[in-house]
């Protein structure tokens, strides 16, 4: 290790030793910090320096000289004469470092309030002229169907729909299984066990197939399709298209969002009959209906407007789903973060607008009375 | 000082079927400017992946300043807790286009090394940044700026920045001035050139910029066929009797940039 030390004859002359680098930085800072005063400092014992050496040696200069004493250098290399002379050209004059410390003022709540329902304000005027583009894309398209990418329609049909169909399948079944065991324990209890066959197709068909699909695809798919366009984004494939004259709704956000339209009322439906399945297993299992007396039930006291009420909700997720998803990819910006914080909340916001629209869907359904 | 800090034997590298690299040998001397060319896809980007470690080589050996880099990498620990011998904290890597950590600002992305590998105060950490920042010639303000608001030649400077971070012995280089207008390119080469000079680097710069070449560069290594086909100063590169040296050589591009450089 480096053995700093001064010339104990003369206190002007300090005689830096061993290697002044950036691992010894803090030890020959310590032994600068004690040569204050010196004149001059000698060289001829230095076998390594670096520019963070170089670094040290120059805050010292600069410290004495603001003291008005100027510290020569002695027996220093050409090599280290020249490193010297590099950093103390580029050394950054001294300032005050700004400490961003956290700034607090009265209203600054208010502040922070008024600006999150502007931005959202604004946000919602985006999407819904998002939402116009890609209806007016949509109508062009219906009228020149030969504009449609199919390829790209059946592959996202697959990526979004056909892959998903085991997830959605299992999810079905176990909310199924669920239902009738949880219900099956209160029915018990006034004898009412039939019901629970009215209990699971009702409220699967009607309300939680649909519902929890929509939540598992826009899990899903929702964050594929903002991670995929987003990444295009970054990589200035968006620009390109533009530039070629191409249009990025046409090619990337249409065949996204007509997959899930096509594919959600299927997922819906499978969906639906796993969960019919799992509650009719459950019910044989725990309460001794067998599947025939589940089906005669069902077939007499729900009606099939019941799963018509909850599929008809399926379009409209989709839509939804799959324009957040696409929107909020196109507002990726230049750097990862940004990726990676649309991608988060473009899962969250599609899952929310989901469930308000299901509950605002629910409250017309019952006032229309269907 | 004639010693070879970086040697390479043998090294063969495929990906798939295609091989990249057949039985490759080439040195790198203690204090040189090395410039590495050959034509696209000849395999420069992967040699400087593979003498750094990103690219593990289907055979041959990498002896980098007397570590086998392939058989003897030091452990993790020994990195991260800075051992000074270790020797991947005695290169620095510029990639092309800076590969800045985007969510950090530029005097962040140069702390960083400094931070994960040294025991420095904040104070010392970004007053060593701030000086890596004004050597490599941005503006002081840019240290408080993030990558997506610097230009393409800012990006390279501050990617030059954090890879003198933590004062290498060996510089790696990856097409430094592609990209670049001619004016912020012959700036980029005198600063390779100078920083070279004051801390005493070795360079090993991948480039296609001829007037790169000529400008910087002790030796030349020309990458084709598969392996390094020669070696030599530009003199030298001058009077290789090869079909492709010599179009690279005597290109309508290379006349420009020789009379430039004569000048």
């Amino acid at each position: 290790m480096s053995t700093a030390r001064s010339d104990p004859d003369n206190k002007s002359r300090a005689r830096i030793v061993g290697p002044v680098t950036l691992t010894t930085l803090g030890q020959q800072r310590t032994f600068l910090d004690g040569q204050a005063g010196a004149m001059s400092l000698d060289f001829s014992g230095v076998t390594q320096l670096d520019t963070a050496g170089a670094w040290a040696i120059a805050s010292f200069q600069a410290a004495e000289k603001a003291k008005g004493r100027e510290v020569r250098i002695e027996n220093a290399t050409e090599a280290q004469t020249l490193l010297l002379q590099t950093v103390v050209e580029a050394m950054p004059s001294p300032r005050k470092r700004r400490r961003r410390l956290p700034h607090h003022e009265a209203g600054d709540l208010l502040f922070d309030v008024g600006k999150s329902v502007s931005v959202f304000a604004v946000g919602l005027g985006h999407t819904i002229g998002f939402l116009g583009l890609v209806l007016t894309r949509l109508a062009t398209t219906a009228l020149h169907p030969s504009r449609l990418r199919f390829t790209a329609l059946a592959h996202h049909m697959q990526q979004a729909g056909l892959n998903a169909v085991p997830i959605v399948g299992l999810m079905g079944f176990l909310i199924g299984i669920v239902l009738a065991f949880q219900g099956a324990s209160q029915l018990e209890q006034f004898g009412a066990e039939i019901y629970v066959v009215d209990l699971i197709s009702i409220s699967m068909l009607r309300e939680l197939g649909i519902l929890l699909t929509a939540i598992i695809v826009a899990g899903r798919s929702a964050s594929a399709f903002t991670a995929a366009i987003g990444s295009m984004k970054m990589r200035e494939e968006i620009d390109a298209m533009r530039v070629l004259g191409l249009d990025p709704i046409e090619l990337l956000v249409l065949p996204r969002v007509l997959a899930l339209l096509f594919m959600l009322p299927i997922l819906g439906f499978v969906a639906n009959m796993a969960g019919l399945l799992g509650g009719a297993l459950m019910a044989w299992i725990d309460l001794g209906i067998s599947p025939a007396m589940f089906r005669t039930q069902l077939a007499a006291n729900t009606a099939v407007s019941h799963a018509l009420v909850g599929l008809s909700k399926a379009p409209i997720f989709a839509m939804i789903i799959g324009l957040v998803g696409c929107y909020q990819g196109l507002q990726v910006e230049g750097n990862t973060d940004s990726l990676g914080s649309r991608t988060s909340r473009s899962v969250v916001v599609a899952i929310f607008l989901v469930i308000v629209v299901d509950a605002v869907a629910s409250i017309f359904f019952s006032i229309w009375g269907v | 000082m004639e010693d070879t800090v970086i040697s390479v034997r043998k090294l063969t590298n495929r990906f798939g079927k295609t091989v990249i690299h057949q039985n490759l040998d080439l040195d790198v001397r203690r204090g040189e400017v090395l410039g590495v060319v050959g034509a696209s896809g000849s395999g420069k980007s992967v040699l400087l992946r593979s003498i750094v470690g990103l690219q593990h080589p289907a055979a041959g050996t990498i002896t980098v300043l007397g570590t086998e880099v392939l058989t003897d990498p030091p452990t993790e620990t020994e990195v991260k807790a800075g051992n000074p011998d270790a020797v991947q904290n005695k290169w620095g890597v510029m990639f092309q286009d800076g590969a800045l950590f985007s969510s950090l600002t530029v005097r962040e992305n140069v702390e960083a090394p400094m931070r994960e590998k040294l025991d420095f105060d904040a104070q010392t950490r970004a007053a060593l940044a701030d000086l890596r920042i004004a050597m490599v010639g941005l503006p002081e303000k840019a240290g408080d700026l993030f990558p997506s608001e610097l230009s393409g030649g800012m990006r390279k400077r501050a990617g030059l920045a954090r890879a003198l971070a933590l004062d290498p012995q060996i510089l790696f280089l990856d097409e430094p001035t592609a990209g670049l207008d001619p004016i912020s390119a012959s700036e980029f080469d005198n600063l390779i050139l100078s920083l070279q000079k004051a801390l005493g680097l070795t360079v090993f710069l991948v480039t296609h910029d001829l007037d790169t070449l000529h400008a910087t560069c002790d030796r030349i290594a020309v990458l084709a066929q598969k392996k390094v086909l020669v070696t030599g100063t530009m003199a030298e590169m001058m009077e290789v009797d090869d079909p492709w040296v010599r179009s690279y050589f005597h290109g309508p591009r290379a006349h420009a940039a020789q009379m430039q450089a004569a000048d």
